[in-house]
């Protein structure tokens, strides 16, 4: 055995570039499946995370017949009392945060210009406006008291080229079905790095939504962060029983869990490909080694080896070539995906309301992901050198010592 | 004693759907420590009788016996078996393994008959003495001389201490005096251990060496001086 692994070794070393390349298109391909899936894994996970922090929050609780889609603002389709109901709900130990908010649709007019937007009515002095406030590019943030003020986003800034100062006419939906028209001054321009949410979103304080839209002291829900998120179904349960609809983090984004779910079949399919090219490759290197060496094979079976044997050696050098070829994929691979989880990789304005996603992506690869993608490269690798060994090993000893003419 | 028997033996080979007829009803006798020269010209069928005798290849009708078994029914796997051991080959091209060196290619069928590391360090650097190689020992086949070449062949066929050495043209690809220097180590070794040579070739230079000549002309035995000279 130790001769025919000898054999086999310096066999790939006899052709020391063909063997490199073919063990670098097994590491290419492993490379590109780490980092399709460090990707995939990234842009999921952000997705969720930015929708969560944006816009669902962990636990929402509504009135029964709240209807996200139709933003309603009918008194009885709205949340009554909601200072009492925050209190109950953040004196539970796994709840970070509760607050109101209110949601509404409007129109933003400006001179000739004018564009369909949602009013967040936040409580301007709540933590969860954080990642708002973080991404504060000119102005102020909002206060309580400010019955004048609103925050666009950035890109909606863009549009209609507006500036801090500038004043706008916003209409906005009534609990009662009308219109109400009111100007109001730009006090901030924010960025969230999320196109889908920064292009629609204006914020005004709740007190002053409330006005507006006639629904007084309502809000449209109370919007809760949680300090663990495995947490929701817990806190949802403990939450039931009131006249509310509690609704989980998973309930509210079924549109990225299903996403998630299609992608994962498509990457599957892509992983298929990606391997059948590389399993193309080593045959290829394989059958020309073969050919190449097929005197040698009718000498080594006329001095008596058998066919197993020489099938094994013909193993052992796939397996070389796949061992070679894992550890080079591994090594690349990783550094490629390191570079991209610390600086990611930036895919401009992408995603919709339902469904936030950043403009970069950075890179999350999982220890499972590694492990799998790994040993299935490793496992197809040798599969692809079975056909080639085969051949060899049931070659004619008289035909091989031809040249296998 | 018999090494090898041919009873009325013919192999016919097919190329799609021309049949070529290699040999036409061959019998032949070899006995223990005979140095025979299969002779003839091209497309006589010298190599096929080899390769039928070294349990490389079977017969299309007859048999063939090597030490006294019936060889020419034997599936792929017993004749391997056959082969290592029993027969030793040498080619016409020099056929070593280029990735090794001359010492581990005339280990090569040591190891698969499975001798012991000592038992097979004796052998070979006795083997190596025997054809004034032993300075060469860890040379790749690429750093030889065709004659050396050729020289590691007949000691890798030697290796196992077959009964049998079948030698194909082992001359043809060398010059005068390295052909002589191949003849005369095959010689020395044929009546210092008494193994059998069988070789076949068409160099009249050959031919002086062998004690018995065998001359094959259209797949048939035209000539056999059937006696030691």
């Amino acid at each position: 055995m130790y001769q025919i692994l000898k054999i086999a070794i310096r066999d790939l070393g006899r052709n020391r570039r063909r063997s490199f390349f073919s063990a670098l298109a097994l590491a290419i391909g492993l490379a590109l499946l780490l980092l399709v899936a460090s990707f995939f894994n990234g842009e999921m996970n952000s997705a969720m995370d930015s929708t969560i922090r944006l816009q669902s929050g962990h636990i929402q609780v509504r009135a029964a017949t709240y209807e996200e889609s139709k933003a309603s603002l009918k008194w009885e389709d709205l949340v009554v009392d909601p200072e009492q109901i925050v209190a109950q709900i953040e004196s539970l130990d796994a709840v970070k945060l509760a607050t109101p908010r209110l949601y509404a649709s409007g129109i933003v007019a400006v001179r000739e210009e004018s564009a369909g937007v949602r009013i967040f009515g936040i409580d301007p002095l709540s933590e969860a406006n954080d990642p708002y406030r973080v991404g504060m590019l000119e102005g102020e943030f909002l206060t309580p008291d400010d019955r004048q003020g609103v925050l666009i986003g950035e890109p909606l800034a863009e549009k209609m080229a507006l500036q801090v100062g500038d004043s706008i006419n916003l209409s906005v939906n009534t609990s009662g079905g009308d219109v109400d028209e009111q100007a109001f001054t730009i006090r901030g321009i924010y960025s969230t790095q999320t196109f889908g949410f920064d292009s629609l979103t204006v914020f005004m304080p709740i007190a002053k939504a409330q006005t507006i839209t006639q629904t007084e002291k309502h809000t449209s829900f109370i919007f809760v962060l949680l300090h663990n998120k495995d947490d929701a179904d817990a806190v949802a349960a403990a939450l039931q029983g009131t006249n509310n609809q509690i609704r989980t983090w998973t309930q509210m984004n079924e549109l990225i869990l299903q996403t998630e779910a299609m992608a994962n079949s498509y990457i599957y399919f892509m992983y298929l490909i990606v391997l059948g090219i590389t399993a193309t490759v080593i045959i290829n290197t394989l059958i020309m080694s073969v050919f190449e060496r097929t005197r040698e094979i009718g000498i080594l079976a006329a001095i008596g080896m058998k066919s197993r044997q020489i099938m094994s050696m013909f193993l052992l050098q796939s397996t070389l070539l796949a061992v070679g070829g894992v550890i080079m994929g591994l090594i690349f691979g990783l550094l490629v995906v390191t570079y991209f989880t610390q600086n990611g990789f930036y895919i401009g304005n992408m995603g919709l309301t339902g469904m936030l996603i950043g403009n970069t992506i950075y890179a999350q690869l999982t220890l499972e992901d590694t492990i799998t993608l790994t040993v299935i490269s490793f496992i197809i690798t040798l599969l692809a050198g079975l056909y080639p060994a085969m051949l060899a090993s049931r070659m004619e000893p008289v035909q091989a010592l031809r040249g296998g003419k | 004693m018999e090494v090898a028997k041919i009873e009325n033996v013919t192999r016919v080979y097919k190329m799609g759907e021309v049949e070529t007829q290699a040999l036409r009803g061959v019998s032949l006798s070899i006995e223990s420590g005979e140095f025979t020269a299969l002779v003839g010209p091209s497309g006589s069928g010298k190599t096929t009788l080899l390769q039928l005798i070294g349990c490389l290849d079977q017969p299309t009708s007859g048999k063939v016996f090597v030490n006294d078994k019936d060889i020419s029914k034997l599936n792929r796997s017993r004749r391997a078996d056959m082969r290592r051991g029993t027969i030793g080959f040498i080619f016409q091209f020099f056929a070593l393994i280029p990735t090794l060196t001359a010492y581990e290619n005339i280990e090569m069928p040591l190891l698969l008959t499975g001798e012991s590391a000592t038992e097979r360090r004796t052998r070979v650097t006795h083997l190596l003495e025997a054809i004034d190689l032993s300075d060469r020992a860890h040379h790749r086949p690429d750093q030889l001389s065709g004659g050396e070449q050729q020289r590691v062949a007949i000691a890798r066929a030697l290796a196992t201490q077959p009964t049998l050495i079948l030698a194909d043209e082992p001359t043809a690809n060398l010059d005068t005096p390295n052909g002589k220097q191949v003849m005369e180590i095959m010689t020395r070794l044929n009546q210092e251990t008494g193994i059998t040579f069988v070789f076949a070739t068409h160099d009249p230079r050959v031919i002086e060496y062998a004690r018995r000549v065998v001359t094959l002309r259209d797949g048939r035995i035209v000539d056999d001086n059937g006696k030691e000279k």
